[in-house]
């Protein structure tokens, strides 16, 4: 059986899964931004927290992906077999390139405005919410593009503790040295990506004021 | 000169010193005293690090002093909400720091807005704050900052500055940044508003023929201290040596100081 028949064939099951795989990295996303634009915000004047919070995230990006998700199973509440545990570890590396843009772009404001922003009397959550904020935007949203792509792709590697996903067909692949198994893990994965990365490209650019 | 009631918007500077820093020593102010009279234009003269942007910063509380302190209208900048002092006094500097993602209109219009004015009294507003800089509202209104030239950005500082009518206007080397010709049209055409608005004013160069061309008096500043005042007329007459290479500058084709 070739494998374009294997994959028309089970385009419901490919379907569902893509859903499946999805559902996981819009949560994951959902938790790192909600974790990680505070965070840049708060690291900026706090030379000492950004040190421990930017290593941190570090240190996750550079644990292999399999070996994370390893060592999350026996953990107590975050861990387990199943969704719960792949999202931690997803958040986990998306944080990253979402902290570190939203501080990046909140640091790389050109000074002159800020100056007059606080000569001309705004308060610091004016300034926050009306300068810094806005300008940083298009730089915090490259970081949850970013942060996207990685997690769509690591996504993938959740399949190993269960958490299903388009990770699924691909271990089934590599098991059953099946290439229709294979690639209906990656070509939705790839589009996926390919899909998040232009759409945001699109968001970036419209946000992007030079 | 100065209407009566315009002097309660007087500056003093009261032995005033500021270090760099927590942990460099280095004074960047030392011990200045000094008075602004209400609706005076006092420029600030000095070589690049002589402390005057500083001294500048200290009358809007970007700065706090180390020592001494700095009564605006009569009160300590410290006893003032800083919010409330610095809406009440316009602020322009080099690179004029327009807000990129704001229109020229919303520039403009910040102060107004952040003060609560209703909507048709804002656009009002802008429409003769621009006027006033000389750029048609209708043309200039929607436009972003980086549609500008930097001459036309210049423009839009001062009037953003101006258009909560803060009784005091800090300038910061406004038209440093300019060409020679859109500099010295800028300088001609301030000059005429600064006489028409009587102002406080605080103008800070390192150009003396722009000193002597917009000043009332002039202050000149070297390593934090100042070392020479005098109303314009005379201060080219002053024994001193910083003023006489500032002078000396005068007949350099640069017109600035080596």
């Amino acid at each position: 059986m070739s494998a374009w028949t294997f994959l028309v064939e089970h385009r419901g099951e490919i379907f569902v899964t893509t859903a499946e795989h999805l559902a996981l990295v819009l949560v994951a996303m959902l938790i790192a931004i909600l974790i990680g634009v505070p965070l840049g915000l708060l690291i900026v004047h706090r030379p000492v927290l950004r040190t421990i919070a930017v290593g941190v995230a570090n240190v996750f990006q550079t644990i292999p992906s399999l070996a994370l998700f390893g060592f999350l199973i026996p953990m107590p509440f975050i861990g387990g077999i199943g969704k719960r545990t792949a999202i931690v570890a997803l958040v986990l590396y998306a944080l990253l390139p979402i902290l570190r843009n939203t501080y990046v772009g909140l640091t790389e404001i050109d000074p002159a405005v800020l100056e007059s922003a606080e000569a001309m009397g705004m308060t610091r959550s004016q300034i926050l919410f009306r300068v810094r904020l806005p300008l940083a935007s298009a730089f915090i949203l490259a970081g949850i593009r970013t942060a996207t792509i990685i997690t769509i792709g690591v996504a993938t590697i959740a399949a190993a503790i269960g958490a299903g996903g388009l990770g699924t067909f691909i271990f089934r692949g590599v098991a059953l040295v099946s290439n229709g198994l294979l690639l209906a893990g990656a070509i939705p994965a790839a589009l996926l990506a390919l899909a998040a990365d232009f759409l945001l490209g699109i968001i970036e650019r419209r946000l992007r004021v030079s | 000169m100065a209407a009566p009631e315009a002097d309660g918007n007087s500056i003093e500077f009261q032995d005033v010193s500021v270090r760099a820093g927590t942990s460099a020593m280095r004074e960047i102010v030392s011990d200045v005293t000094l008075r602004i009279a209400g609706g005076e234009t006092l420029v600030l003269l000095g070589r690049s690090g002589s402390g005057k942007t500083s001294l500048l910063k200290l009358i809007n509380g970007l700065l706090i002093p180390s020592k001494g302190k700095i009564l605006v209208k009569q009160k300590a900048t410290t006893d003032w909400d800083r919010i409330e002092l610095r809406r009440g006094i316009g602020y322009v500097i080099q690179e004029a720091g327009l807000f990129p993602h704001f229109t020229v209109a919303e520039n403009v219009g910040l102060v107004p807005w952040l003060e609560g004015w209703p909507r048709p009294q804002i656009e009002a507003r802008v429409g003769e704050m621009l006027r006033l800089v000389g750029l048609a509202p209708d043309e200039f209104g929607a436009r972003r900052p980086r549609e500008l030239s930097g001459g036309q950005r210049q423009r839009v500082g001062v009037a953003r500055a101006l258009a909560g009518d803060p009784p005091i206007l800090l300038m910061d080397e406004p038209f440093g940044a300019l060409d020679p010709v859109t500099r010295a049209e800028l300088q001609r055409e301030f000059r005429a508003l600064a006489k028409q608005l009587r102002k406080t004013i605080v103008f800070v160069t390192h150009d003396l023929r722009e000193a002597l061309l917009l000043a009332s008096r002039i202050v000149l500043l070297k390593a934090g201290r100042i070392v020479a005042s005098a109303p314009r007329d005379e201060f080219l007459q002053l024994e001193h040596e910083e003023v006489r290479a500032f002078g000396a500058s005068l007949s350099n084709q640069a017109g600035e100081p080596a």
